[in-house]
């Protein structure tokens, strides 16, 4: 079992990694990118068996206190 | 008075924090991180540095070390607390203070010498600032842009809660005086009670002459006086 940890800045961070990119992009010649926002991707291995709902309990707490800072990001978890 | 002043892996600028301190008259001791004690303190300090490799997020590790159970109940009790560059982020990761620290805003890593304005002399970290002093210290960082939402920045003016911001050498809050830009060019805060400050500056760094500025330590020396009228206070 995997748990997947998207992690994304907040709107009204600024995100100059982001806007560097994006930047980029359009000198590449790439058209009608409205945005780019960089965050972290984790990947967390579980235990075969482990109580999904349990899992996403803990994994939610977790996000909260350590994986991402909710005064500047937001993030979105999923169990497979 | 005593200083305790934590150590974690990769801080690296605890030597600086004790040489100041001593330098200017005061005791200062370090404390490991896995110690679940301060020791005899006064004050302490979270130094700068690179607190676990800066990994996951500045100072979001270093915020779970045993010591920092100690610290936040220091400061629960009234304690002074001031954290420099990465202890400032470890407080605000640790929720001591509010916000957070970002990416500086070019992506740079910024090692200058930089122009404070102190916003208010009510604290114990501002208050031997002499009125109108511009201080002259270094800052050293690549994510110190100030970060928080509006309703905690309208809390930090009208509490009265930011304690310096970057200036131009006559005082000026501009934007090109802002290193990283953060918010209303704010370099560092306290908390509501008013005994745990950061700042991304290192006052510690320019405590001497031979070092450049001297001014840093004002800013010691505003929390000798606030330790002294305690005292004071305790044994009246």
């Amino acid at each position: 079992m995997k748990a997947k940890i998207i992690i994304t800045p907040k709107k009204a961070v600024l995100d100059p990694q982001g806007k560097t990119v994006q930047t980029a992009l359009e000198h590449m010649g790439y058209t009608g990118v409205t945005g780019v926002h960089i965050g972290k991707y984790i990947e967390i291995d579980l235990a075969p068996g482990t109580d999904k709902a349990a899992a996403s309990k803990a994994l939610n707490d977790a996000a909260h206190k350590l994986l991402s800072n909710p005064v500047i990001e937001d993030y979105k978890l999923e169990i497979e | 008075m005593n200083f305790s002043v934590l150590q974690f892996p990769a801080s690296n600028c605890d030597q600086d924090a004790v040489h100041a301190v001593r330098l200017l008259g005061h005791s200062a001791h370090l404390v490991w991180h896995k110690d679940a004690s301060l020791g005899d303190a006064d004050c302490v300090i979270v130094p700068g540095g690179f607190s676990y490799g800066d990994y996951l997020r500045c100072g979001a590790i270093a915020r779970f070390s045993p010591v920092m159970q100690a610290v936040k109940q220091f400061a629960d009790n009234g304690g002074l607390v001031i954290g420099i560059c990465n202890g400032f982020q470890v407080l605000t990761e640790a929720h001591l203070l509010p916000g957070a620290l970002v990416r500086n805003r070019d992506l740079q890593f910024h090692c200058e010498n930089i122009f404070l304005k102190t916003a208010t002399n009510a604290s114990p970290f501002t208050s031997q600032i002499p009125a109108g002093k511009i201080l002259r210290v270094p800052i050293a960082h690549g994510e110190g842009c100030y970060f928080a939402d509006e309703e905690t920045l309208a809390k930090l003016k009208v509490n009265n809660q930011i304690l310096w911001q970057y200036c131009d050498k006559d005082g000026n809050l501009t934007d090109s005086a802002n290193p990283n830009g953060a918010l209303l060019n704010i370099a560092g805060i306290c908390n509501e009670k008013r005994n745990v400050a950061g700042l991304m500056p290192h006052p510690e760094r320019a405590c001497e002459p031979l070092l450049g500025s001297d001014d840093g330590k004002w800013i010691f020396e505003s929390i000798f006086a606030a330790l002294k009228s305690k005292t004071v206070a305790q044994a009246a």
